[in-house]
């Protein structure tokens, strides 16, 4: 566990000292500022869910620019191959790289609560759906993490890493919006596994076990996907 | 533990098609440092991922420090130190805090990971750059970190993967000098190129040549088998005839031979004595080049060294000698 902590604070610590962790939180929180003041006062309501849905979006596209180098860059200058030799299984280091960039998004998260607050000095805001809405965040983003970090440990290349990650959770995030043109049993069957969809109920203030083991079932598996990956080096 | 630190028996390793190591077998004992020699691609830097477990053999197995790289590999990486090929380094970390997570990573913590620390920065004399980002490092430096991040632990057994590749002569012999330092308590087996290194750093030689180990012996050991040494002497012509200046040397009572060389300067002369046995003719050439009057001007030992045996043992013509 001390070393999955240790790895997880070497990679927190080090989006702080190149510009990428930067510039995908100015990108991010000046999208969402952008979209959310736009049509605010329009609605005239004192809520937060347009944020929500919004975030939701804008994360899907950017969150794979953290994650692109979490192992490919590591691979392509060498460096996996001291981490892999000091006394560390592969799970603990996919767990670590995967809790080292979840701490950031966490910040992120932490700096967009200035919304809400501000919604609140407005009107009368209701924190329940907020802080359910902040739960959605944070397991659709984890997904969409999860997702990155195994993107990551198929290639050495960061920009195929990024492609490969945004593809996907933009596919899972897309995947309920063309469903009227899909019969029924398909179009219930997609609408399940598509992330908007859980997310959006949780935007809406319900917290559905099904949409968090949703969510979880997706970061375990593209977590164990990584960890295959990553191990196969030693057979191949 | 026994005194074998790294026992590896019949390593073989298969890309694809590719064959990097066949059957390799050797053992290294406690306090022994050992230069792993071979051209480009012969398979050290294989052999070394092998045992550092980062890559699995596709045959036979190695136990270090008693522990089994496919059993355990979380052991055998505990008890070895490791520099990579080219030495990869966060570069965007500073030195110091990249040493203390190399610390924390192998266990270290609170005072145990300060007192190392020091010691370490000492050894490797990285206490002006402790503060600098290692990407604004020179390459000796950086070297110097790869070293420290290897020894912060106290590992019994260090593997490094050319060490000194890419480093001034300066640089180089600093790090040869601390290896040597460190080599008097720990086991460690080193790759490189540079032949004359290997004469001064290491008590044994592993020659290895598309995949297999062609050779497994001490320096001196390998350099005699290159063949009897040769003396060339380089004499002041003065109007003598090559024949008679043969005739000078083949006076000497151990010389079995004495040609002339091609390649001497206008009005020199090129001499070269090969002894009988294996004895060092350089005191009685002078003498007698002294008596007839002869004008030396230069003398040279030849053919005893590491890399005629390198050249014959890795590109395939076994006996071929001079």
């Amino acid at each position: 566990m001390r070393s999955v902590l240790t790895i997880a604070g070497r990679q927190f610590r080090s989006y702080f000292n190149g510009p990428v962790a930067y510039i995908v939180i100015c990108i991010i929180l000046l999208t969402l500022g952008f979209f959310f003041w736009k049509t605010f006062f329009l609605f005239g309501r004192a809520s937060a869910r347009e944020m929500f849905r919004w975030l939701g979006l804008i994360l899907v596209f950017s969150l794979p620019a953290l994650t692109m180098g979490l192992l490919a860059e590591e691979k392509r200058t060498g460096t996996i191959e001291l981490l892999i030799t000091m006394p560390v299984t592969e799970a603990q280091v996919i767990v670590g790289k995967f809790l080292g960039v979840l701490g950031l998004y966490v910040v992120l998260l932490a700096l967009t609560i200035s919304y809400p607050l501000s919604v609140s000095t407005l009107g009368d805001l209701d924190w329940g759906p907020v802080w359910s809405g902040y739960l959605g965040l944070l397991l659709q983003g984890s997904a969409v993490l999860a997702i990155g970090l195994m993107a990551s440990s198929w290639t050495s290349n960061q920009l195929i890493a990024l492609f490969v990650a945004l593809t996907l959770s933009v596919f899972f995030w897309v995947l309920d919006k063309f469903l009227a043109l899909l019969p029924t049993n398909a179009a219930s069957a997609l609408q399940w596994l598509s992330f908007d969809y859980h997310f959006q109920s949780m935007a809406r203030g319900v917290i559905d076990l099904r949409d968090v083991l949703f969510f979880a079932s997706v970061i375990v598996f593209a977590l164990a996907v990584a960890f295959r990956a990553l191990e196969a080096r030693r057979w191949s | 533990m026994s005194d074998v630190m790294i026992d590896a028996r019949e390593l073989t390793k298969q890309y694809g098609t590719v064959t990097a190591l066949q059957n390799a077998s050797f053992q290294v004992n406690r306090g022994e440092v050992v230069g792993f020699l071979g051209p480009n691609g012969a398979g050290k830097t294989t052999t070394m991922k092998i045992l550092t477990c980062f890559i699995a053999p596709s045959g036979g197995t190695a136990q270090v420090g008693g522990a089994d790289i496919f059993e355990d590999p979380i052991a055998v990486r505990e008890l070895i130190g490791y520099l990579p090929e080219s030495t990869p380094l966060y570069t965007e970390m500073l030195v110091l805090e990249y040493l203390q997570f190399v610390g924390k990573m192998r266990g270290l913590r609170a005072a145990g990971l300060e007192a190392r620390l020091r010691r370490v920065v000492e050894e490797t004399s990285l206490g002006e750059v402790i503060g600098k980002s290692i990407g604004e490092l020179s390459k000796g430096f950086r070297q110097r970190v790869g070293l420290a991040q290897a020894l912060i632990h106290e590992p019994p057994v260090l593997i490094l993967d050319e060490p000194m590749s890419g480093l001034d002569p300066n640089q180089a012999s600093e790090i040869r000098e601390l290896i040597r330092e460190i080599g008097r308590e720990r086991t460690i087996i080193l790759s490189t190129h540079n032949l004359a290194e290997v004469r001064v750093t290491c008590g044994r030689v592993l020659i290895i040549s598309q995949g297999q180990l062609v050779a497994d012996d001490t320096p001196d050991e390998l350099a005699a088998r290159a063949g009897k040494p040769r003396f060339i002497a380089t004499l002041k012509q003065n109007g003598h005839s090559a024949g008679e200046i043969r005739e000078v040397f083949s006076a000497i009572g151990d010389a079995q031979s004495v040609k002339e060389q091609t390649g001497a300067a206008p009005g020199e002369l090129l001499v070269e004595v090969v002894p009988k046995g294996n004895q060092d003719l350089r005191a009685e050439i002078f003498q007698v080049a002294v008596s007839a009057k002869l004008v030396l001007l230069g003398l040279e030992q030849r053919g005893e060294n590491l890399e005629d045996v390198f050249r014959q043992l890795t590109t395939g013509n076994g006996g071929a000698s001079s």
